[in-house]
């Protein structure tokens, strides 16, 4: 295996965009070339993540390559998937030989549209989708199943949310934060039973970019290279009667082929989009309460839909630059209540 | 067991557009009567309309110029395909028209024009509609029509097809 870093990473994030996806692709996809000290013309590849479904235009991928500069013409591709797995597409190009550095953009605006009701459109289309079930009644669905399982209250995912908000206050992406007291938060009505407005992930419109490179040549560019040490991704069945809501078993097994255990954790950044997500997740993932989570506020304070996955990956890396931590693990999921799983393991050179 | 063939499953999505800083000014542009494209600092090419970005260069263009309504058609093609909610009874010529002042090609429709007349090198112009229904809309432009001019150069718009 070739050692892969992560050298730079921007991000952007609000509430909602009055920017084309080029106008908010472009400072962020700039910062992060610049900031990885490789002229635009020596990146080997370029990969993207990101859904046209989200604002409603289609091609809106394809046009969002006017902010990269495509030209002289570039090698390039893209999922319709979170960042997180453009950066796994770009890892494995790495893998190949073929290239040493590559960049990795998402973009997501889910401003524009009724973002519960679209999502409805990765369900099953001939069984579920008719039916057109909101992300959030999802959510809550699998939510209760996660309390009535394990005992757990609605008092601790509201400690979820009142942590969250508290650590979002000094990330200046988040869209929501503030210090605020679990009892208030109880106090608010449910949105879907047992989840209130605050469990739910907020909208927003965003962008990130990142570049990595790999080996000595990441040495060369950057004081202290984040590598990625373990990376893996895993899907479950899409029928969500087909899976056990209640636990990620995806999660377990690509935190296990990732090697998120074979040292010690400093802290985790977790892509948990509704509050009881992130208690899934920190058992699959076998965090302890000593193991700090989401220190930028995670995705219940700024949830950028294509874009929330790569930004855990890449406010970890960050972190570790900046010498707050050697070691940690970052997550991304996708599709209905957790239904795919990436799990990246970060260490500081 | 009859095997079921077909299901109708009807998907209505609503969405409030945002067009973006660049965009809103063309399209201010063609409420004012007017076509606004953008340079781009770098190589100097004119975009029309612009996204906000070279996309050559991947720098931003700010530089707002006018650029005429009349211009060369460098390709076309004969719709014959008919469709819901179009403004023309098909067969109706699409062309792409390098406005004279722009670097890219602009699609619209050809009208007042034989279908067998329509060639590459044609020279046309915008037909707008009245001056009091101008908006911030591509409607704004009725059509393209031929003008008594004549054909452009091969070589002036090869690099545009």
């Amino acid at each position: 295996m070739r050692d892969v870093a992560i050298v730079s990473f921007a991000q952007s994030a609000k509430a909602r965009e009055t920017r084309n996806e080029v106008e908010i692709l472009m400072p962020v996809v700039q910062e992060a070339v610049k900031n990885s000290k490789l002229a635009r013309q020596e990146i080997g590849f370029t990969c993207s993540g990101s859904s046209d479904y989200l604002q409603g235009q289609s091609f809106a991928f394809v046009g969002a390559l006017d902010a990269v500069g495509a030209w002289p013409p570039i090698k390039e591709s893209h999922v319709e998937m979170d960042g997180a797995w453009a950066l796994y597409e770009a890892w494995i190009k790495i893998q190949t030989g073929d290239v040493d550095s590559a960049l990795v953009y998402s973009f997501g605006k889910s401003s524009p549209g009724d973002l519960p009701e679209i999502l409805a459109l990765q369900l099953d289309p001939y069984t579920m989708t008719p039916l057109w079930p909101d992300a959030h009644s999802l959510a809550a669905l699998q939510a209760r199943a996660f309390l009535e399982a394990t005992g757990k209250t609605e008092r601790d995912l509201a400690r979820v949310v009142a942590r969250s908000l508290c650590s979002a206050v000094t990330n200046p992406h988040a869209v929501v934060s503030g210090a605020v007291e679990v009892e208030k938060l109880l106090a608010e009505p449910y949105v879907c039973s047992p989840l209130r407005a605050h469990d739910l992930p907020p909208i927003t419109d965003g962008a990130s970019a990142m570049v990595v490179v790999a080996g000595d040549l990441a040495r060369k560019l950057c004081a202290r290279p984040v590598w990625i040490r373990g990376f893996d991704h895993r899907i479950e069945p899409l029928g969500l009667g087909m899976r056990d809501l209640t636990r990620s078993a995806s999660t377990e097994i690509a935190a296990r082929n990732a090697g998120v255990h074979k040292g010690v954790l400093d802290f985790a950044e977790l892509h948990a989009p509704y509050s009881h997500q992130e208690l899934i997740l920190r058992a699959a993932l076998g965090l302890g309460d000593e193991i700090a989570i989401n220190p930028s506020g995670g995705a219940l304070a700024s949830h950028p839909l294509m874009v929330a996955g790569l930004v855990r990956i890449g406010e970890a890396a960050m972190r570790i630059m900046a010498g707050r931590g050697d070691r940690a693990v970052a997550h991304a999921t996708q599709g209905p209540c957790l239904q795919q799983n990436l799990v990246c393991v970060l260490e500081g050179e | 067991m009859e095997l079921v063939k077909s299901i109708t499953t009807p998907v209505v999505l609503d969405y409030d557009y945002v067009t973006g800083r660049a965009q809103s000014r063309f399209l201010r542009g063609i409420a004012e009567g007017r076509i606004l494209g953008q340079r781009c600092i770098e190589c100097k090419r004119v975009y029309v309309p612009s996204r906000g970005a070279c996309p050559r260069c991947a720098v931003r263009t700010e530089e707002e110029v006018q650029v005429s309504d009349k211009g060369t058609v460098t390709t076309f093609c004969i719709v014959r395909v008919p469709s819901e909610n179009l403004a023309f009874n098909p067969p109706y010529a699409c062309a792409a028209v390098l406005l004279d002042g722009a670097n890219i090609p602009f699609t619209h429709v050809l009208q007042e024009c034989a279908l067998e007349d329509v060639r590459m090198g044609m020279r046309v112009q915008a037909v707008w509609v009245a001056k009091e229904q101008l908006g911030p809309t591509m409607s704004s432009i009725r059509y393209f029509k031929p003008i008594a001019e004549p054909d452009a150069e091969y070589d002036t718009f090869k690099e545009h097809l």
